[in-house]
């Protein structure tokens, strides 16, 4: 770590910036909690999360349950923390995804231009012409509800923005005189695109990458609250929300703590976000 | 204005055309035979017969989706597998309720959104300044069902003022209609303010540090005159064209609030047909929803070209 931190390379230096900022410090901190949440599900969940009980229906907070129980005896507590790995999962799945299919296609873009470019550009454009959440709404209905279905219709929904920005940095960045050098020196194409272009256009994809994570599980509990995301019993935040909706005069702890978990992962994400982009992006700013 | 309008439409129609065919492809993602899905339960070989003919299953793809855009084009979106009604109908018939919905969350979004970010360009760094940026990012990290929810744990639930859910005709009583749309209104329009005012600032930003605001104020005038008679004029092209892009905020928000609040809106519509797999439904609401949010666009556009005669050529 003091190598890193004493080290002038720029990622050494935008890791310094980023860690001056006490919100994007905060963001970060609050990512590490999650994750660790997810990955120590088995041990930290107090209860099994499908576990009913009829002695048990809808009970307020209590030492017994610290989040209260659902409509049929579960702990809401145990719910949350597995829940956790939906929520997490999905984001970074979709965000991979999305990057998957949307760098190549804009680094092809921008590189190549042309007819290739037009193409690429206009079916873009007619992507980005469906409003996000309803082509994930369409596109997970003509899969069918599940969670892996979620996660790759709210991939390829959110691709058109990584196909813009790669293609926008891109044609950038192939103009520099080091990427002329690197053409002139004899690299084909392909080597001139991955080893010199790509690496010249990670900044901005790392705080698109960030943000998208944020509005991906916010994505993820819309689908899963519609019913069309993780599918009953397994947990998750948005479809413990779906069910507490119809108990919020009997049982409002059902609402309260996955909803409050799910703005808080996003609230992480969009200050990690942010920092990363002061940090990283100075232009965009 | 007239060039500017068929250069954009020039650059609009394509993409329409192509939205149509993803819209279309969309069958091509149901796993096995389309007619056989969609015959439901009982798979009736005669309906399955009859779906097969009716959506011409047995010609290849580009013929099929002729036939589709065909229809299309003459206002045919086909037909609901579950009521037999035609989805133009059907969606002509839900949406004055999302459009009403979607005008007051509108209205409340640039209540909120542009008054704040000017406060805040004006007073950088100051108290109302990082106030309106912590709700900027609350308004932005909140799923709005959720916010949704503990608007009628509070106003419904603990206070009684305001209906859970219930949704009244304007036509019929305007005050029952307001009190049922007031709480989903406000839900749908936060996260577009919290936009709004980002983008209101950094224009307003942009602007109060260029020349002329520096002449108009050593004129003398009135610093009121300055922010919002020089200022905010000319921040306000930025403004309608980004804000116009959270128009699929919006219509995307719309879905989830409608579920929330048992609106019968488009939102409700779509979700229902999800369930009933009621796919010409779905493919007719996305291809509507899609068509509108291209046309505000274009439609922003224009008033952006009209608010700043420099565009013009």
């Amino acid at each position: 770590m003091t190598s890193v931190l004493t080290s002038s390379s720029p990622w050494a230096r935008a890791l310094r910036k980023l860690l001056r900022r006490r919100a994007a410090v905060f963001g970060l901190a609050v990512v590490v909690i999650f994750v660790l949440l997810a990955s120590l599900a088995p041990w930290l969940a107090t209860h099994d999360p499908l576990a009913t009980s009829w002695s048990a229906l809808r009970k307020a907070p209590s030492a017994e349950h610290w989040f209260g129980t659902d409509e049929i005896g579960r702990d809401v507590f145990s719910r949350v923390v597995w829940g956790t790995r939906a929520s997490l999962l999905a984001g970074v799945v979709s965000v991979s995804i999305s990057l998957l299919l949307g760098v190549p296609l804009g680094l092809l873009a921008g590189f190549v231009g042309g007819a290739v470019d037009q193409f690429i550009s206009r079916l873009t454009d007619a992507f980005l012409a469906c409003p996000f959440l309803i082509l994930a709404i369409a596109l997970a209905a003509f899969l069918g509800p599940s969670l892996t279905n979620a996660m790759m219709a709210i991939g390829v929904s959110a691709t058109p923005v990584f196909v813009r920005l790669t293609r926008a940095q891109v044609r950038d960045v192939k103009v520099e005189d080091y990427i002329e050098a690197a053409r002139a020196l004899g690299n084909p194409p392909w080597r001139v695109a991955f080893r010199h272009v790509l690496p010249n256009v990670t900044a901005p994809l790392i705080v698109q990458s960030t943000l998208a994570v944020a509005s991906a599980v916010i994505a993820e509990a819309s689908l899963s609250f519609l019913g069309l995301g993780q599918q009953p019993p397994a947990p998750s935040w948005g479809s413990m929300l779906n069910t507490a909706k119809n108990f919020v005069d009997q049982a409002p702890w059902m609402a309260i703590w996955p909803g409050l978990s799910i703005f808080a992962l996003v609230l992480a994400f969009n200050l990690l976000g942010d920092g990363l982009r002061d940090a990283l992006d100075p232009r965009q700013r | 204005m007239w060039g500017f309008l068929a250069r954009r439409l020039a650059t609009i129609l394509p993409t329409v055309l192509l939205v149509s065919m993803l819209i279309f492809g969309l069958q091509q993602l149901l796993p096995g035979d389309p007619a056989k899905i969609l015959a439901g339960e009982e798979q009736d070989p005669q309906v399955i017969a009859y779906l097969r003919a009716r959506l011409h299953l047995d010609e290849p793809l580009p013929v099929r989706y002729a036939y589709w855009m065909g229809g299309v084009l003459q206002g045919d979106l086909g037909e609901s597998v579950r009521t037999q009604q035609a989805v133009l109908d059907l969606v002509i018939q839900k949406l004055p309720v999302t459009v009403e919905l979607g005008l007051l969350a509108m209205l409340i979004a640039l209540l909120i959104g542009v008054p704040s970010g000017i406060v805040c360009a004006v007073g950088r760094g100051g108290v109302w300044d990082t106030v309106a940026n912590a709700f900027a990012l609350w308004g932005l990290s909140t799923p709005n069902f959720w916010l949704g929810i503990l608007m009628i744990l509070l106003f419904s639930v603990q206070l009684g003022w305001l209906p859970a859910s219930g949704y009244v005709s304007p036509f019929e009583d305007l005050r029952a209609n307001l009190a049922a749309m007031i709480m989903p209104a406000f839900v749908l329009g936060n996260a577009i303010a919290a936009v709004l005012m980002r983008h209101t600032r950094s224009a307003m930003l942009q602007v109060l540090s260029s020349d002329y605001v520096r002449t108009a104020r050593a004129k003398g005038l009135r610093e009121t005159t300055v922010v919002l008679k020089h200022a905010f004029r000319n921040a306000l092209t930025p403004i309608i064209t980004l804000g116009a892009l959270e128009l699929g905020t919006l219509l995307s928000g719309a879905v989830l609030t409608e579920q929330v609040f048992s609106i019968p809106g488009f939102g409700k519509l779509i979700v229902d047909a999800v369930f009933n797999r009621d796919y010409a439904v779905v493919q007719g609401v996305v291809l509507i929803t899609a068509t509108t949010y291209i046309t505000l666009n274009l439609l922003a556009d224009l008033a952006a070209f009209a608010v700043n005669p420099r565009l013009r050529p």
